[in-house]
């Protein structure tokens, strides 16, 4: 095929508003575009003005899927500039509600956005006719993850309980030995996943590309809530406060989201496959063995694979989140009073949330108000590395002879891989620091 | 019966509302019984045009918003604003309180014309609503409870208590008594009083439960705890209750 015109309005399957524009005349690329048609939304701007402990509770309503994450960021980010250290127990809580975050998104991408695709239907509706063991598997595994994080913050979808300075909640001993026991069980249904996901022939698209993340400096966990920046270009860990050096934004025309770019690539990307690649090292023994079964190995370089290692995550989560109320149920939980800022100031603070390295930063004022903000956005930080992606792909799909329907299809699929957030990647984008 | 066909539009939001009937794992198998959905980009390839119940989250905030709401409109029989920011504008009004040109310049910088944006406005502005299911998030068991007089074509009404009623039942001790300024006392209750039951002030998104709240609400706060009504009401534009821009 040497002329082609694809046109995508409003891919489905993914939070918020894409199109992909792919031209080809005689055999070359002309036009080829992600363009993000997402309504710009003016968080940063609208922080400006509001206290400093309202930051999460505002923060968090970027994003339904990923609040949770917001949430981390921005109280990370917020008693980084208030200089508060947070209580062992507040560390502790946020972990166990991060292991929900990333176990509830993880399970309604792969289960009920991609899985669709692998088996040639048009949603997870069809699904619960011809499959409906999986079907039942994944809203008991959805469940399971938004349960975790109801009983650390009061519920998924824009937690309650998590301040700045702490939690004004704790969970129950017997929602624990409950979600413990729950949690147990689950790891059968995570075994049929793996086995069903292993079943998939997953498109092979090789691509040089450089993958950033969050990596623990201190204690050598898999980091989700909090660590250094590192790449598979640049190990070399860069504190969070100076992300700057490591990711550089920019407004590009057909993005009401910015693009991203590294001191060492035109594009990067971000998500589980960056963590897979940068943390495996860390990763649970039974995620690894699970890794193993399913063939992937770091530093793997196929975008389709985030699917494979946000299924690898999932099994360390569960399993880090076991070991983690053991700890609680242990040590005992009481509600502590919230820690106070002992300073008004500048901070940054990052979450590794499921869809890759979330960033805040907030100035605050002499009376605790917010005076700048700046949020860098896992999706943003992917869209240039997609297109990319997309330019390589092309010339393999003209190449194998595949129809324009069967074309489209492999591309919507490619930007479904990436799990992107366009409502979060929309609500921020630039800020100039006076 | 016919099936009812129902569908899912979400315009400037998180998607949280939409999210949340997805979180509905126990009853969704059950759901899908009775209903057809016919439409929900968020969660499937097939895009219908003939529906009988369109849910709809997210504010009008773009004049593509606009328009898709006026559209929906014209295929939805029933059309149902789902969420704070659909019956509210929700968080997004919070912009509508800096001058456009200010919180444009701030995100997107010298290319602020790029992108097209207006104050935001709860969908009621636009086209006639139906039926509203409040709340960021909306609240789950309310939607089933929508849904289940929907189906028995049984009448379906707001809770008319305020927030305070259900966290009064809880025996949760009133935030006031710490010091904290808490929105429950005039905002809509069926909630079950959760951010209270969490240690956390109500913030309102719910909307204002009634004139009669807001009055009783003026004395007694003033009388007990030295609150005048319009700091309780400048709270109130979190989530575009109340959106009067010269309250302090």
């Amino acid at each position: 095929m040497k002329n082609v015109t694809i046109s995508v309005k409003h891919i489905t399957r993914v939070e918020g508003h894409g199109n992909i524009s792919v031209r080809v005349e005689d055999g070359e690329i002309t036009e080829l575009q992600l363009a993000i048609v997402e309504s710009p939304r003016f968080f940063e701007s609208f922080l400006r003005g509001r206290h400093y402990s309202e930051a999460p509770h505002i923060a968090c309503r970027i994003c339904g899927i990923c609040s949770v994450g917001h949430t981390t960021a921005s109280v990370n980010a917020m008693e980084a500039a208030l200089a508060i250290e947070p209580s062992e127990q507040t560390v502790k809580l946020r972990k166990l509600i991060m292991f929900g975050e990333e176990m509830q998104s993880h399970v309604l991408h792969v289960l009920f956005l991609a899985v669709p695709d692998f088996l040639g239907v048009g949603s997870v509706l069809p699904l619960a006719r011809t499959h409906p063991d999986v079907v039942k598997i994944a809203l008991r595994l959805k469940r399971l993850s938004n349960d975790i994080c109801g009983a650390v913050g009061g519920r998924h979808i824009h937690p309650i309980a998590c301040h700045v300075g702490g939690l004004t909640h704790v969970p129950r001993d017997e929602e624990l030995i409950d979600l413990k026991r729950r949690c147990e069980a689950a790891r059968s249904d995570i075994a049929v996943v793996a086995e069903t996901y292993a079943q998939f022939k997953i498109p092979g698209l090789e691509r040089d590309t450089e993958y950033v993340c969050l990596k623990a400096s201190d204690n050598g966990e898999y980091a989700f809530c909090s660590g250094d920046i590192v790449s598979t270009k640049d190990p070399k860990p860069t504190n969070v406060a100076d992300y700057r050096k490591r990711i550089i934004e920019e407004v590009v025309r057909h993005s009401a989201a910015k693009h991203a770019r590294s001191p060492h690539s035109p594009s990067y990307a971000v998500g589980a496959l960056a963590r897979f690649n940068n943390n495996y090292d860390q990763l649970h023994l039974a995620a690894k063995e699970v890794a193993e079964g399913l063939g992937l190995r770091p530093v793997n370089c196929n975008p389709f694979h985030n699917n494979t290692a946000q299924v690898i995550e999932l099994v360390h989560c569960l399993e880090s989140a076991i070991e983690l109320i053991d700890e609680l149920l242990t040590r005992g939980l009481a509600v502590e009073p919230l820690r106070q800022p002992t300073r008004f100031g500048q901070g940054a603070g990052a979450a590794d949330v499921p869809r890759g390295t979330l960033i805040h930063d907030y100035s605050v004022d002499a009376k605790g108000y917010i005076s700048e903000a700046n949020l860098i956005i896992p999706t943003n930080q992917n869209l240039a590395n997609i297109e990319a992606d997309m330019r390589a792909y092309v010339p393999k799909l003209l190449e194998s002879g595949l129809s324009r329907e069967e074309m489209t299809l492999q591309l919507e699929m490619l930007v479904r891989a990436y799990d992107p957030c366009i409502s979060c990647a929309t609500h921020f984008l630039d800020v100039k620091w006076e | 019966m016919m099936k009812p066909k129902i569908a899912i539009f979400s315009l400037t939001g998180c998607e949280g509302c939409s999210l949340a009937i997805l979180e509905l794992e126990d009853q969704l198998l059950d759901i899908l019984q009775v209903v057809e959905i016919v439409n929900f980009r968020e969660g499937m390839t097939e895009r219908g045009w003939d529906i009988d119940i369109g849910f709809v989250d997210g504010a009008i905030s773009t004049p593509e918003d606009k328009r898709e709401v006026e559209e929906l409109r014209k295929h939805s029989r029933v059309l149902v604003a789902i969420g704070a920011c659909a019956c509210l504008g929700g968080i997004n009004t919070l912009k509508n309180h800096q001058p456009a040109s200010e919180y444009r310049a701030y995100v997107y910088g010298d290319k602020a014309e790029w992108f097209p944006t207006m104050d935001a406005q709860p969908i009621s502005a636009v086209v006639k609503v139906d039926y509203e299911l409040p709340g960021c998030p909306m609240v789950k068991e309310e939607f089933l409870r929508f849904v289940k007089c929907m189906l028995t074509e049984r009448p379906f009404r707001a809770t008319a208590n305020a927030v305070c009623v259900e966290c009064k039942k809880k025996g949760v001790l009133c935030l006031y008594e710490k010091g904290i300024i808490c929105l429950g006392p005039v905002t809509r209750g069926g909630c079950d009083a959760i951010c209270p039951a969490y240690g956390s002030k109500c913030e309102g998104c719910r909307g204002v439960v009634s004139d009669e709240a807001l009055a009783a609400a003026g004395v007694n706060l003033r009388e007990q705890y030295d609150v005048p009504l319009d700091r309780v009401l400048a709270d109130m534009r979190f989530h575009g209750a109340y959106q009067e821009k010269s309250l302090p």
